[in-house]
């Protein structure tokens, strides 16, 4: 294929003015998902869970295999397997060694299984497909409903517990000795992140959900560490990769998918770059009044720009 | 001469008041080998009680049973009066110096301001009483230079003086600090302890301070708990921190000298010497 071909796969713009209508509920579902990916990314980040949303995405992608081939509401199929998945990990994991490696087990099982499902499908490739690595152009006015309602009962919870599992994410103890049901809250978070993971896997996919749930509140964490402007950081950058990925998709033949990683992958770059200038300036900063053990210059020695010695 | 330890000896507010912590015939055991029982103790409101002994004598676990993070294998404890419970509004904590991720969204303030509200649901609503108090609680702990500064980046001292504002904000009736000094230099010792001390005299709160390091609180101590060996004392400092008490408690000899109103105590068994336990 010549160079020409290649861009024009990637980039056409022939019949925007036609074919934008077509996507308008896209448009509004993947604006939807960036604002809920942007939100509960942040939790994510502070919570270290992000090998999590990956093994919960299999198991939604198992869900939603298995959905698609007993001829069952996909995006249900999709809800039930990463909320299953959410709470099992929510349970049992309490500890990240011991929570990475019982994602580390189910997630290769759910992948499996999603596989087989599909296999044994005899519909269309397509939609095998685009449950994998996303497609826009599938979401019609009921599937729209069911996403933007989840969507915002996900936002109704998260606002509710907003300040208790931000503490609870900060610091665990504290927040137990303070009477924060940190516990519970694990658990209904899980439960809120499954099904902000199964609405993602309907425009990008199973195996790019990261891209949605992390990548922009990662980008936001190098940049800022006020809550509020973190918050509206995470969700512009998610916004602006889904819904500028949707508008780069529309015209070519390639999954959605690329468009969305590529622009949020970008924004991420460009905010590592400034977070290492934030970084310096900071470490440089006077250290008069500073404790002296080694481990507690932290964040300085990790640098390795700190010029007190650890003593 | 254990026997009349054991009971209260020094009582700083006054008869008739009721303890602010009172243990009855406690004891914690993990499998066959125990910490300490038989512990009758109450810490009366405005009392500065400090926690001592050697590693895994059970001093961290002592407030874990306060905190209600561990159950008393026998006897009973309670809190200001209530059997206690997993987790408390009128109780403050320092815990354990524990540094934050460098990425943590929070700068200073936030973290603060978590201590005042933090276990409330729904969104903070009343933005600007709130700044005002967290402004108030970071000028207590000298920590207004770095009010802005993100948490994952500030050294184990602030972060720890962070900690102490963040349990003085909810005006604790009982405040429980663990090791709170660790990885301050002197100066930031005197400011903390002379804080926490402050919080004690001035709002009547009872403070049990957990340390392997009685000196920088040798002022403001009223009564100390020495753990040891499955043993224990209870008396004011000039009555445990003796040549005699310690040397039975550590059954052996352990010889207590008194300098410019310091302690130093020489002769402690190898494996229990001056460092603090991480867990």
């Amino acid at each position: 294929m010549e160079l020409q071909d290649v861009l024009g796969a990637i980039f056409t713009f022939d019949n925007y003015a036609q074919l934008l209508p077509l996507v308008r509920n896209s448009l509004i579902a993947g604006a939807v998902l960036g604002l809920l990916g942007g939100l509960i990314g942040t939790f994510v980040m502070m919570r270290d869970l992000a090998f999590a949303v990956h093994g919960i995405a299999e198991l939604s992608f198992a869900g939603a295999a298995f959905a698609l081939l007993v001829g069952a509401n996909v995006v249900a199929g999709s809800l039930v397997g990463s909320v299953l998945a959410a709470l099992v990990l929510g349970l049992m994991g309490i500890r990240a060694r011991d929570r990475n490696s019982i994602i580390g087990v189910v997630m290769p099982f759910g992948l499996g299984l999603g596989i087989l499902f599909l296999a044994l499908y005899e519909g269309r490739a397509a939609n095998k497909f685009g449950l994998l690595t996303g497609q826009i152009v599938s979401v019609d006015a009921v599937q729209l409903n069911l996403l933007v309602g989840c969507a915002v009962v996900v936002m109704i919870a998260l606002a509710v517990i907003w300040r208790p599992l931000t503490f609870a994410s900060a610091d665990a103890d504290l927040a137990e000795a303070r009477g924060v049901p940190v516990r519970g809250l694990s658990i209904v978070f899980m439960v809120l992140l499954g099904i902000s993971v199964a609405l993602s896997i309907q425009v990008v996919g199973a195996l790019l959900v990261l891209a949605l749930l992390i990548t922009p509140a990662a980008a936001a964490l190098k940049v800022t560490a006020s809550p509020a402007l973190v918050v509206l950081l995470s969700v512009g950058f998610a916004c602006t990769s889904v819904v500028g990925g949707i508008l780069l998709a529309l015209g070519g033949r390639i999954p959605i998918s690329p468009y969305v990683t590529t622009i949020s992958f970008a924004i991420y770059l460009v905010c590592r770059l400034i977070g290492s200038r934030r970084t310096r300036r900071r470490s440089r900063r006077d250290s008069a009044g500073r404790g002296g053990l080694g481990q507690t210059g932290h964040g300085h020695v990790r640098r390795g720009r700190d010029v007190s010695a650890p003593a | 001469m254990t026997s009349t330890m054991h009971r209260k000896v020094h009582v700083p507010d006054g008869d008739g008041t009721r303890p602010a912590i009172s243990l009855r015939g406690a004891g914690l055991s993990f499998g066959t080998r125990s910490l300490w029982e038989g512990l009758d103790l109450d810490i009366m409101p405005g009392e500065f009680f400090a926690v001592l002994g050697p590693n895994g004598s059970g001093k961290t676990s002592f407030l874990k049973v306060l905190l209600g993070l561990q159950r008393l294998t026998s006897g009973t404890a309670t809190v200001d009066g209530r059997p206690i419970a997993r987790g408390s509004r009128t109780l403050g904590y320092i815990p354990q110096q524990k540094s934050f991720p460098a990425e943590t969204p929070l700068r200073a303030r936030d973290l603060v301001g978590l201590g005042v509200d933090g276990h409330r649901w729904g969104l903070r609503l009343r933005t600007r009483s709130h700044a005002v108090r967290v402004d108030r609680l970071l000028h207590d702990v000298g920590a207004e230079s770095y009010a802005d500064a993100p948490v994952g980046l500030l050294s184990g001292g602030e972060q720890q003086r962070l900690r102490a504002a963040q349990a003085l904000a909810s005006d604790p009736s009982v405040l429980l600090c663990d090791e709170p000094l660790l990885s301050l230099d002197l100066h930031h010792q005197q400011a903390v302890s002379s804080l926490i001390n402050r919080q004690c005299r001035e709002k009547n709160s009872a403070v049990v301070f957990v340390t392997h390091e009685i000196n920088p609180v040798i002022d403001y101590v009223d009564r100390v708990l020495y753990l040891a060996d499955g043993e224990f004392r209870v008396g004011t400092p000039a009555e445990v921190m003796t040549s005699d008490v310690l040397s039975d408690l550590y059954r052996s000899p352990v010889e207590v000298l008194h300098s410019n109103g310091r302690i130093i105590v020489v002769g402690l068994p190898d494996a229990t010497t001056h460092h603090h336990e991480s867990a």
